[in-house]
């Protein structure tokens, strides 16, 4: 934003001047830990294969496994211990519909029930240090790091402190820690049913992103013999769109594939916008999938309903300001053609949607506006 | 109540805008209609009034219905002395009969004091009025508050000059009927004569009020004539002539033990507590009858100033600076104020203080002190005593300077502090108990949560950014120093307005400190946003839908910076939110001294313009001190709970309220 100012283009110039040069040589797709695991598990869990992909991910792997490795030696120097979060993690992730966040809920879980710590005070900072281990393993997802915070939170803003029984105020957190985990693992379930009301017979649905929660909502609502038609935007580079349409037509749901740039041009057609979210930050706005925001701004000059479907566990305590306000999640872009080495490439694989081009939010707490989110995250956190 | 619908029968044109303030014609024929319908108000409110001066100092708006009144009266008069009374019946058919008649009842407990007292003590201090008001403030009210029947000048206490009012309350209160008429003879001052003929009419029957308001009213024109004539200075003494005829000053010897029981006592603070709990509603400083009310009990001398714009005359219009010498000529003489609540009311007066954190700082200090060096007199509770105390504080430094919000917000944690001491304290305790309190909240509510904002706001700045402000907020000043200190590159613009050029104390900080400035007059705003990233901004106060209440321009700012799709980070401190609601910058506001505005260096020395410009009809000046700032143009509030939308003012207001009060 500040290249509008004149002098800070030519400050820009001198300044930058070196960067891009390390650039050409290091060239976009080379650097596979440019790549956050974010998208990395992203893609491994819809099965998003790409030629290149395949390249990248393997190169990926071993480097992830080499920094795991180094991860789990450092806790195990630390601690002398054979118990690892991140392995825990990494089983639960292993499962196709768990999220990753209720996936280190799990992991979180079991460092409580593995944990040979005797006082409450041991109890609580091991915990914080696996729940510390899980966020830098990815810094860029936000489910994760909220889902982790929230955890904790929940876990030890309880009245556990107040047994005098160790053992039993253990077991008091691990019960609430079970209950988190269910309550997470219901979310997609309780947003799908608070969503069938605004789904009417004949209505025509835009549909962003691979969003589970979404999927479920139209599941839900083909189940419940709704009649209506979607819109798949077709979601490059990972083909999202194409995956989500495969599903409903299995589910014999009308639908139809739509490029990205299309937008605009079927959005009169459309009744109302469905989104996923990866993040939903304080402000009440969301971080997803890269093109939710100009598709958010699309449908609010056309006065078309945006509706976001998101767990309660991916409520964070973030607050960008603008796109650039927030750690990137890069990914490989793929063009088909060969790109030459002076042509820099956008690979962010998110956006942000400012609150005020959203409608609705459904969460596992109810369907709210974008201004409560903020309330909950106050009273949750404070 | 036929008066009444003889006012509403002439419509009254308002003109909106700004218009010059010489008496209109339509509304000067009006004026008779109008003010019949003024005494039956002031009569009603008068009464409670007196009975609670701490509820009312602050806000005199809030009066219960005076049937509810006359009903506490007898009970209460019964209470405090086994006099003979009549029933309650009997009271209301009074009432009904003729109100004139009501200040004739005898039954007063503290008859023979007053009686002796009075004509003595007046011939003493009658010589130099000006210097008395202080004292003839806290003795008003100190009087009507010991009376538990003070408001039994239903009648002869409406808006008659102050003389009138104190002396027949008094006389009301001693003795009969003819003990006034005593009284008032011995009186040697011009208004004795229309003060007879005053009492005697109003003893006839209603149409008297409209003449004694027409003879207030003569006396009004007169007073405003010699004040429009004059410089100010002559304008000065004009006014305080006047003043000195009319205004008799109640001696101190009449203010007298209370004599109340305990559970009167009580009674009178569940009331008072019931009336704290409702909002609060704002003086309207253009309803007279109030105005003058005020100014009856005033500490400082106002000036009002002659230069008032339509739209703004809810507001206090008092011209500034002309009252310091007298006040602190006065600073040796004080009785009800303490000095150092006093020493921080010149301050706000004189513009020493200025910045809302400041001033609230400095105001709790003084409190604090004048906490340490109370004393509870005998015979009265802590508790209740205190709040009277600072109560008086209160409007004291009110007529100095309007409160902000946040100082309001202190004020209403400090008196909830005082209400929940517990009962068994001593009272070396209990003031150790509140000091630390005060010290409390000034360390947890303003020190702290600034650091806190800091450290939140740091976060948003990156290297390589343009940090536009506007005019002063120390906490912008901190966070744009801390962010230097942690090695950040960013530029710095800073945006000021006449008449206050704040900015340059901001400036003259940052280029000392070795930050990359740019200095810019609010002119340019549209020019520079260009190159802003960031705008940071300070505030008075941000009410409970989100608006932003902020030195003036600040408006102007954010909605350019919204133009500009640049983001407005507000820094604000938790204390500072109100629940209120503000929806324009109109109805709550401050005035500035309009001589600021008027006085640009170039005109100045043009002597032909100068002539022009000061005495013109058709000419006002309009210098507002603040501004409001819809949510909408605001992206992000930062306050010691972190950092949240403007929509979520009222969740912290709700959830931390109590809080706040319990701290």
């Amino acid at each position: 934003m500040w290249r509008r100012s004149p002098s800070f283009i030519l400050d820009e110039r001198r300044s930058s001047n070196s960067p891009p040069m390390a650039d050409t040589t290091r060239g976009p797709f080379q650097n596979s830990d440019s790549i956050s695991a974010y998208y990395q598990t992203r893609a491994a869990h819809h099965g998003v294969i790409t030629s290149d992909w395949l390249a990248q991910a393997q190169a990926a792997v071993g480097g992830v496994s080499g920094e795991e490795q180094s991860l789990s030696s450092d806790n195990q120097l630390g601690t002398e211990k054979s118990f690892n979060v991140i392995e825990e993690f990494n089983n639960w992730r292993k499962q196709p519909d768990l999220a990753e966040a209720v996936a280190a809920i799990r992991a979180l879980a079991a460092v409580i029930r593995a944990s040979e710590a005797s006082t409450m005070m041991e109890l609580e900072i091991e915990l914080k240090k696996a729940s510390d281990t899980l966020k830098s393993w990815d810094k860029t997802s936000i489910s994760l790091t909220a889902g982790c915070d929230l955890f904790i939170r929940y876990v030890t803003r309880t009245s556990a402190l107040e047994y005098e029984d160790f053992n039993s105020a253990k077991s008091r957190l691990l019960e609430r820690a079970e209950k988190f985990g269910e309550i997470s693992c219901k979310a997609r379930r309780i947003i799908a049913m608070l969503s069938q009301d605004f789904i009417f017979d004949g209505c025509t649905i835009l549909v962003h992103g691979l969003s589970r929660v979404v999927l479920e909502i139209l599941k839900t609502a083909a189940q419940n013999n709704k009649l209506f038609r979607v819109l798949c935007t077709e979601g490059r580079p990972d083909g999202t769109g194409v995956l989500l349409s495969s599903e409903l037509s299995k589910l014999d749901i009308p639908v139809k594939l739509l490029l990205d740039s299309a937008v605009a041009y079927s959005m009169d057609e459309v009744d109302m916008v469905f989104f996923g979210a990866d993040g939903v930050v304080e402000s009440g706005g969301i971080i997803n999938m890269m093109g939710t925001y100009q598709i958010a701004l699309v449908a609010h000059s056309m006065n078309k309903p945006v509706y976001v479907a998101a767990e309660s566990y991916k409520f964070a305590r973030l607050y960008p300001l603008d796109q650039k306000d927030m750690a990137p999640a890069l990914r490989p872009i793929e063009f088909g053609v060969k790109i030459p080495t002076k042509v820099e490439v956008e690979r962010s694989a998110r956006d942000y949607t400012p609150p005020q081009y959203l409608t609705l939010l459904f969460t596992d707490l109810g369907v709210l506006s974008p201004s409560v989110v903020s309330d909950e995250l106050i009273q949750l956190y404070l | 109540m036929d008066t009444r619908r003889g006012a509403l029968a002439v419509p009254k044109v308002r003109r909106v805008g700004f218009f010059t303030s010489i008496e209109p014609p339509p509304e000067s024929s009006q004026r008779p209609n109008r003010s019949q319908s003024g005494p039956v108000e002031a009569t009603t409110s008068s009464s409670p009034l007196s009975n609670s001066p701490s509820g009312n100092l602050i806000s005199p708006v809030l009066i219960p219905p005076s049937r509810h009144h006359s009903d506490n009266l007898t009970t209460r008069v019964a209470a405090a002395a086994p006099v003979p009374v009549p029933g309650p019946a009997a009271f209301r058919r009074y009432l009904a009969q003729d109100r004139s008649l009501l200040h004739v009842g005898s039954y007063n407990p503290p008859d023979s004091l007053l009686g002796t007292s009075t004509p003595s003590s007046n011939g003493e201090f009658s010589e130099d009025s000006a210097s008395l008001f202080g004292f003839q403030r806290s003795d008003s009210t100190k009087l009507s508050a010991s009376f538990p029947n003070g408001g039994f000048d239903l009648t002869l206490a409406v808006r008659a000059p102050q003389e009138s009012e104190t002396k027949i309350a008094t006389a009301s209160a001693s003795e009969g009927k003819k003990k006034i008429a005593k009284v008032s003879g011995k009186s040697e001052s011009v208004t004795t004569k229309p003060q007879k003929e005053k009492e005697q009419k109003a003893l006839k029957d209603k149409t008297t009020k409209a003449e004694r308001r027409a003879i207030q009213e003569a006396q009004r024109a007169a007073k405003a004539a010699a004040k429009g004539e004059g410089s100010r200075r002559a304008d000065e003494s004009g006014r305080a002539n006047p003043g000195k005829a009319t205004k008799k000053p109640q001696p101190k010897k009449e203010r007298l033990p209370v004599t109340s029981s305990v559970s009167e006592k009580t009674a009178v603070a569940v009331e008072k507590e019931k009336r704290m709990d409702v909002p609060q509603t704002l003086m309207q400083y253009d309803d007279r009858s109030r105005v003058d009310k005020a100014k009856r009990r005033a500490v400082v001398e106002q000036t009002e100033s002659k230069n008032k714009v339509e739209l703004f005359l809810h507001l206090p219009q008092y011209e500034r600076g002309n009252q310091l010498p007298n006040l602190s000529s006065n600073f040796f003489t004080l009785d009800s104020i303490h000095h150092a609540v006093y020493k921080v009311g010149l301050q706000h007066l004189a513009g020493d203080i200025s910045g809302d954190n400041a001033r609230c700082i400095a105001m709790l200090q003084a409190f604090q002190e004048a906490i340490e060096d109370y004393i509870t007199p005998p015979m009265k509770d802590l508790t209740m005593d205190l709040t009277t105390k600072i109560n008086g504080y209160v409007s004291f430094l009110i007529e100095c300077r309007p409160l902000s919000m946040s100082m309001g917000n202190a004020i209403r944690f400090l008196k909830n502090q005082i209400r929940k001491l517990p009962v068994n304290l001593s009272e070396s305790e209990a003031k150790i108990s509140l000091c630390s309190d005060i010290g409390r909240f000034i360390d947890e509510k303003i020190i702290l949560a600034d650091k806190a904002i800091v450290q939140h706001a740091v976060t948003k700045i990156r290297d390589g950014e343009v940090l536009l402000t506007y005019g002063f907020s120390c906490v912008v000043e901190m966070i744009l120093l801390y962010a230097h200190e942690i090695g950040k590159k960013f530029r710095v613009v800073i945006v000021d307005s006449r008449p206050n050029l704040e900015g340059q104390k901001l400036l003259r900080r940052l280029v000392t400190r070795g930050l990359d400035c740019t200095y810019t007059h609010i002119n340019a705003i549209s020019y520079i946003m260009r190159e802003a990233t960031r705008v940071f901004l300070g505030a008075s106060s941000i009410f409970s839908n989100g608006t932003l209440y902020a030195r003036v321009g600040t408006a102007c700012i954010a909605m350019v910076a919204n133009a500009f799709s640049v983001p407005v980070i507000v820094c604000c401190e938790a204390y500072k939110f109100h629940e209120r609601v503000l929806l324009d910058s109109i109805c709550s506001n401050e005035l500035g001294d309009p001589d600021a505005v008027a006085n640009i260096p170039s005109f100045r020395t043009n002597a032909k313009h100068s002539k022009t410009i000061n005495n013109n009809k058709n000419l006002q000046f309009l210098n507002l001190m603040y501004d409001s700032t819809p949510s909408e143009y605001i992206s992000m509030i930062v306050s010691d709970y972190g950092m949240i939308p403007p929509t979520s003012i009222p969740v912290i207001v709700r959830e931390y309220r109590r809080e706040h009060l319990l701290l």
